[in-house]
């Protein structure tokens, strides 16, 4: 990986002034040692008018792989996240930012003892920075580095294969910066933003992060109107690696057996819809609706069948009438983060009695889901293959055969009422299918005549006179349960 | 059956104790009569619980009274646990409270076996002599003696009606000391019969169907000239016109040992009705007794006594087959309690009545996981299927229907029409037991959690509960339908690693490692590069619902991972379509005799199905080398040129590492190319895995590619392609140099590499172990994209050697066996969850932490 740094002279002042502000002497070149390679600094050319300093990162690529990561069983090492297929030897990453602060550390605290008075000053720099991973492409580049007082940034995109154009762009970018602004300020910007835009896995671990940020931002970081995103990004990704690893390893071996990107596997959490802390409007509207079922119904133990997040078992927690809550999923990060966020292990004893997670799957009868008032499916069928469905609809109706169960769905002919959804799009990527309301009705009712259940159907969300409420809601009630309750109530009065 | 004797008449002669081989044995006496050294002297020292022992456990110490409840609650929980098992269990406490009985006793009917109580009841003198001896209790006050025998006494002549079958009461020290224990077997083990048999349906007096159906499986004047013996499922009688005669000839069978017979819930009611008990006269009881009012009273009383002697259900064939009237789940079998014989008759209902007024009954079929076959009738059907290994004969014969019998151990299906409707039924015939037509899954417990699988080929290989759960997760979420789901190809290891100057993987190895295992012969498989594929094909869509259940698609074509190759199933069916014809026009149906075939193969080309994998890591790693190297060589070449010093070997070095990335990037283009809908498209077969009745896994790989030349020249369409071997005989030098050239040559040419198999497929080592089923030698070129682009540098090769092999190997092979049992099972018609569970045990297995890149 490899950017340089260019900059224009004048009579008082030669280009080759560089050198001394890099500390490094155009004449010459110098090799030195960091954590993850060697790192070059060359000057193709150094006149008065104009000098250009390289900086060039030599990666060990098996190094990299192999590092820190112990034997694994067998002996080999376990490197399920780490590739020897990497683009890291060649993209500007974190790993470039981190030989930057090594190589140009004083630089970087816009120290020169030689010429402190040209520190302190902005100057003509030009920074090319030919294959800058940019997660955000050419737009998200404009916005990082178009605040910082750059008179031109230009930011390429790169194809990915020119021999397959269809594939488009790869998510890099020739990035090249042009304008007059400090050296120090300058490399600080590349520190933080290098590893921001990449947004990758980073290689290193360090709990002063933030200190660093701190430091490297002052001056230019408080002011940015990307702040936000440039602080989590540059936070996010340290501490929340290994344990996501540790999550996920048998999923990213799965997905690598079958050469698929592990997102496309585990994708069971959707982190950026409707989290605790950021809720969805009508995610709250939804729980609500089904709340208000549950109590209608008389529910006191309730599964949560497909509970992700364990967003609504929380809810169900807070009514003391729900005695038992069952949260399953078929996705262990999924539970594991439901898990952390109810803080099931620091509940009381009387708290943690009511609630249970467990993974399950509704593509096969479990016993364990027999003899419950009620289950929920919110928002759980559209995640199924439609030929899956027979399946989901026998474990739920034929052999748990909960008193109530409710069922919601996306209405697909709302679709046209969101404004950021493109047409014919469904609104997530694991939707295999999205029903109208006559599908969902029609399933339902068959599903209700083929197991005994009665049912109704409740619009949740604002319920368009076109077409319809954004979500729909179906609840089943057991038939059978209601005659025997009838009976049940005659015996009773006889008795009487 | 109760049986209490106390027989005092002779103290001397010895005393025999008959014990059911299956029950719980409860020791009552005082303290210090003796209870331990009868134990020890008549059960095995396993067998035996002791409360003191258990005391012990809880207190550290065995004479703790304080300690007894929790002692108890182990005790009966290692009880429970033992009894559960199918273990004889002799239960050491004083036992002279009735409580304390009372438990047990009810122990014993949890686990449905028969509680029988031995009582040591001999004087207090011995007690305290013997207690006395004792150093830990010789300090006991003789008044609890006392209280014991007065206890004792107080319970004796209750024990029967607390529960006990039997009762031996021992009242002198000679008599305990001359008894002797002896094991009986209970009435239903007829395990030591192994058959022939033929297991006949609900007859419901049909005697003329059942005489035609007698000639059909070959029976003369009620006797088999091979000695078969005929196994009756109950319901002989009722409803039909002949209920005497069907007895007169089951009754004659059995008599003359020619038959066994199991009592349906009629004979039960008619056995009733004969005892003058008061029953209803209902369904179809009314007509059976105006026929009996026709025999005579001997007959009516022969009637009674068989009816009274019958056995609710047999266990047989080594416990391989169980048979009754109603069903029995894999608990019950071969025990003996209240509940065991009424769900024999009656089956499970869940309490509800359907529209006709008829109990639900309960679908236990669904949830049997048993390894015996249960063979039962009871539940009328339109026609019989298995389900999980149990198998309802009853065909409705009175109904109109047909009567039903199986050849066991065949498993062959013998059936004759009813000749006429014999009596309307309440409701229509329907099939009620979900067979494989109606989506109904599997149950959770079929895969969850750390499970062992038995496999034929591979013994016990065991599952880790975090690989189900990622199983779990893929299999329910992206895999195909379980019931298209027939096998997932196992995972292979790579050939040794070579110390050949420039290579990491190289075929002496492999031909090397096959030497050594004794295999002379072994074929070397072009490896296509493109996506592992197994494809399931029917003949046609009446194959795939009648054989595998599905309505509508005509076979699948999934991932190694059981996904689906393509979202849209036209596509599949257009797949699948090509290579119907190609088996048709190459008769393989007809030569294999089946109407469905399960292959291996590989898709092409890899881009069609792994772009996203492409575009996000090799492609980019692509772009990112051509993005980087121009600037940074020609900066290096400026620097060079006005004189900066010491660059020469980094410039040289960039220029190697901007070659290697371009033939990396061109390594993985031979891989990728453009397709339309199919045009482009290819599928090589390599293997077929099973069809009907058989698994092809140890077909010798010649046979096999003969047949996949076959399919080959028999597609139009170009999608099928042909797969280049050669055979190598491994103690030949030439014919490895051979190999070794064949491979430099296709390699050379951006081949992915081969496979070297052996030829005969299926192979033992000489100590009798599986030796791999392929080891794959991969192409310097194509390494590439697995080790990265500057693999081939020599200070990266010197390090990458050191990989481990050993793991992969292991896991290649436990995969292997399980994907034999997937098949095997599968070509068995076993059902459908024994299939899965292997399946899905290769899907576990595959998330087990191994080198990804071997």
């Amino acid at each position: 990986m490899f950017l340089t740094i260019s900059t224009y002279g004048t009579p008082e002042r030669p280009a080759t002034e560089l050198g001394f502000l890099l500390h490094k002497h155009p004449e010459k070149a110098q090799t030195f040692s960091t954590s993850h390679g060697t790192a070059h600094v060359l000057y193709p050319e150094a006149t008065a008018e104009r000098c250009t300093a390289a900086l060039l990162l030599e990666v060990d690529p098996v190094a990299l792989v192999r590092r820190g990561k112990g034997k694994g069983r067998g002996g080999a090492p376990d490197a399920a996240l780490a590739q020897y297929v990497n683009d890291r030897p060649y993209a500007a990453s974190s790993l470039l930012s981190v030989a930057m602060s090594t190589v140009f550390k004083s630089a970087l605290r816009g120290v020169c003892e030689a010429r402190p008075e040209l520190a302190a000053e902005p100057m003509p720099l030009r920074i090319e920075v030919p294959a800058l991973p940019a997660r955000g492409g050419p737009d998200l580049v404009q916005k990082l580095f178009g605040p910082l007082g750059w008179s031109s940034v230009v930011a390429e995109p790169v194809a990915l294969d020119e021999q397959f154009p269809e594939w488009g762009d790869s998510r890099y970018v020739r990035l090249v910066l042009e304008g007059e602004l400090r050296l120090a300020d300058a490399l600080r910007q590349l520190y933080v933003l290098l590893p921001v835009l990449d947004d990758a896995k980073h290689y290193w671990v360090a709990p002063d992060e933030v200190d660093k940020l701190l430091r490297a931002g002052e001056g230019w970081l408080a002011e940015h109107p990307e702040q936000k995103l440039i602080t989590s990004r540059y936070l996010s990704h340290r501490w929340g690696l290994t344990r996501q690893a540790m999550e996920a390893l048998e999923l990213v071996r799965l997905a690598e057996a079958d050469d698929s990107e592990v997102e496309e596997i585990d994708n069971a959490v959707d982190e950026t819809t409707d989290t605790e802390d950021t809720p969805v409007p009508l995610a709250v509207q939804r729980r609500e609706a089904i709340l208000e079922a549950l109590r209608a119904a008389g529910a006191g133990r309730v599964l949560d069948l497909g509970c992700g997040q364990g967003q609504l078992v929380h809810e169900l927690l807070k009514d003391v009438r729900f005695t038992e809550v069952v949260g399953v999923d078929v996705s262990m990060r999924a539970l594991n983060i439901a898990a952390r966020r109810l803080r099931i292990e620091r509940m009381g004893e009387r708290q943690s009695g009511r609630v249970k997670l467990m993974q399950g799957s509704l593509a096969y009868t479990d016993k364990r889901l027999k003899g419950y008032d009620a289950a929920v499916l919110s928002e759980v069928i559209e995640h199924l293959d439609l030929p899956r469905l027979p399946a989901l609809e026998y474990a739920v109706f034929g052999t748990a055969r909960p008193g109530t169960v409710l069922v919601t769905t996306p209405n697909v002919e709302y679709n046209v009422r969101w404004e950021t959804l493109p047409a014919g799009h469904v609104r997530h990527g694991d939707h295999r299918f999205e029903w109208t309301r006559e599908e969902f009705r029609t399933w339902a009712g068959a599903v209700a005549e083929r197991h005994g259940y009665g049912v109704e159907f409740v619009a949740v969300g604002p319920d368009d006179p076109e077409v319809g409420p954004p979500t729909q809601m179906a609840v089943f009630t057991m038939a059978a349960k209601n005659a025997k309750n009838d009976e049940t109530d005659k015996k009773e009065a006889k008795a009487a | 059956m109760t049986s209490t004797d106390t027989a005092t008449t002779n103290s001397t002669s010895k005393r025999t104790l008959p014990v059911t081989d299956l029950s719980l044995v409860v020791l009552i006496g005082a303290t210090g009569s003796g209870k331990s050294t009868f134990a020890r002297a008549h059960f095995k020292p396993t067998e035996i619980i002791s409360s003191d022992f258990c005391r012990g456990l809880v207190a550290d110490d065995e004479n703790d009274q304080s300690a007894s409840g929790d002692a108890f609650d182990v005790l009966h929980y290692i009880a429970g646990k033992r009894l559960a098992a199918g273990r004889l269990t002799v239960v050491d406490a004083t036992s002279v409270q009735s409580e304390s009985r009372k438990q047990l006793v009810s122990l014993a009917r949890e686990h449905d076996v028969l509680p029988i109580a031995i009582v040591l009841d001999l004087p207090e003198a011995v007690c305290a002599e013997r207690n006395a001896a004792r150093p830990d209790r010789a300090g006991m006050p003789r008044h609890v003696i006392a209280r014991h025998r007065r206890e004792l006494h107080r319970s004796l002549r209750g024990l029967e009606r607390e529960g006990f079958r039997k009762v031996h009461i021992l009242r002198s020290v000679e008599e305990v000391e001359s008894a002797e224990v002896v094991l009986e077997k209970r009435y239903n083990d007829l395990t030591h019969l192994t058959g022939p048999f033929d297991i006949i349906g609900d007859i419901h007096g049909c005697r003329s169907e059942l005489d035609t159906l007698l000639g059909e499986l070959g029976y003369v004047d009620g006797a088999h000239p091979e000695g078969r013996t005929a196994v009756f499922v109950g319901d002989l009688v009722d409803r039909g016109p002949d209920s005497p005669g069907v007895l007169r000839r089951v009754m004659s069978m059995v008599a003359a040992g020619n038959a066994l017979c199991v009592p349906g819930n009629h004979e039960n009611k008619l056995g009733r009705y004969l005892k003058g008990r008061n029953v209803q006269h209902t369904h179809g009881l009314a007509e059976t007794i105006e026929q009996l009012e026709k025999e005579s009273d001997e007959f009516r009383t022969l009637v009674r006594e068989f009816i009274d002697g019958l056995v609710s259900h047999y266990v047989l064939d080594g416990g391989k087959l169980v048979v009754c009237h109603a069903g029995l789940p894999e608990k019950y079998h071969g025990r003996t309690s209240g509940r065991v014989r009424s769900h024999a008759l009656y089956g499970d209902t869940t309490g509800e009545t359907d529209e006709f007024g008829l109990p639900v009954r309960y679908p236990w079929a669904e949830d049997y996981r048993g390894r015996a076959a249960v063979v039962y009738g009871h539940t009328p059907v339109p026609s019989t299927s298995w389900i999980n290994n149990t198998i309802c004969l009853d065909t409705g014969a009175v109904f109109g229907g047909k009567m039903t019998a199986l050849r066991w151990p065949e498993r062959e299906l013998v059936d004759v029409p009813a000749e006429q409707v014999w009596y309307e039924p309440v409701k229509p015939l329907t099939t009620e037991a979900p067979g494989g037509l109606d989506g109904r899954p599997l149950d959770l417990a079929d895969v969850n959690g750390r499970r062992i699988v038995e496999t034929r080929h591979s013994g016990r290989v065991a599952v880790r509960e975090e690989n189900a759960a990622a199983a779990l997760e893929v299999m329910s979420r992206f895999a195909v339908d379980p019931r298209l789901l027939a096998y997932l190809p196992p995972t292979m290891s790579p050939t040794g690693t070579s110390n050949v100057d420039g290579y990491l993987e190289h075929p002496a190895e492999a031909f090397a490692q096959y030497k050594s295992d004794g295999v002379g012969k072994v074929v070397c498989e072009e490896k296509h590069m493109g996506s592992r594929a197994v494809a399931l094909v029917c003949r046609d869509a009446d194959v795939a619902r009648e054989r595998f259940g599905v309505e509508g698609p005509t076979g699948a074509l999934h991932t190694r991972t059981g996904r689906p190759f393509f979202s849209d199933g036209t596509v599949t069916e257009e797949i699948l379509g090509r290579l119907r014809t190609a088996v048709t026009e190459a008769g393989l149906w007809d030569e294999l005799d089946t109407d469905w075939l399960l292959l291996d193969a590989e898709l092409m080309p890899w881009s069609l199905k792994a772009s996203g994998l492409l575009r996000t890591q090799y492609a980019a790693v692509g772009a990112a080398s051509r993005a980087v190297f121009p600037g940074a060589v020609s900066v290096l070449e400026a620097a060079v040129a006005r004189g900066v010093e010491g660059l020469d070997g980094l410039l040289a070095k960039q220029y190697e590492r901007a070659a290697d990335a371009a033939a990396f990037t061109d390594a993985y283009r031979r891989y990728c190319w453009t397709t339309e809908g199919l045009d482009g498209v290819r599928l090589a077969p390599f293997q077929l895995l099973a069809a009907q009745g058989r698994s092809l896994a140890a077909v010798p790989h010649d046979e096999q590619l003969a047949w996949l030349d076959r399919l080959v020249e028999h597609d139009p369409t170009g999608l099928l392609q042909t797969t280049r071997r050669l055979v190598v005989d491994t103690g030949d030098e030439a014919s490895v140099q051979a190999g070794t050239d064949w491979w430099l040559e296709m390699t050379g040419r951006g081949g992915e590499g081969m496979v070297v198999k052996p030829l005969q497929a299926l192979v033992r080592d000489g100590k009798g172990r599986l030796v791999q089923p392929g080891i794959k030698v991969r192409g310097r070129e194509y390494l590439r994209i697995i080790y990265g682009p500057e693999y081939t540098r020599p200070e990266n090769l010197a390090r990458l050697r050191q990989r481990f092999l050993g793991h992969k190997r292991s896991l290649a092979l436990r995969e292997y066996g399980l994907g034999l049992e997937a098949l095997d099972r599968l070509a068995g018609g076993e059902p459908l969850w024994r299939v899965h569970e292997a399946v899905f045990a290769v899907l576990a297995l595959e998330s087990e932490p191994v080198d990804p890149r071997l």
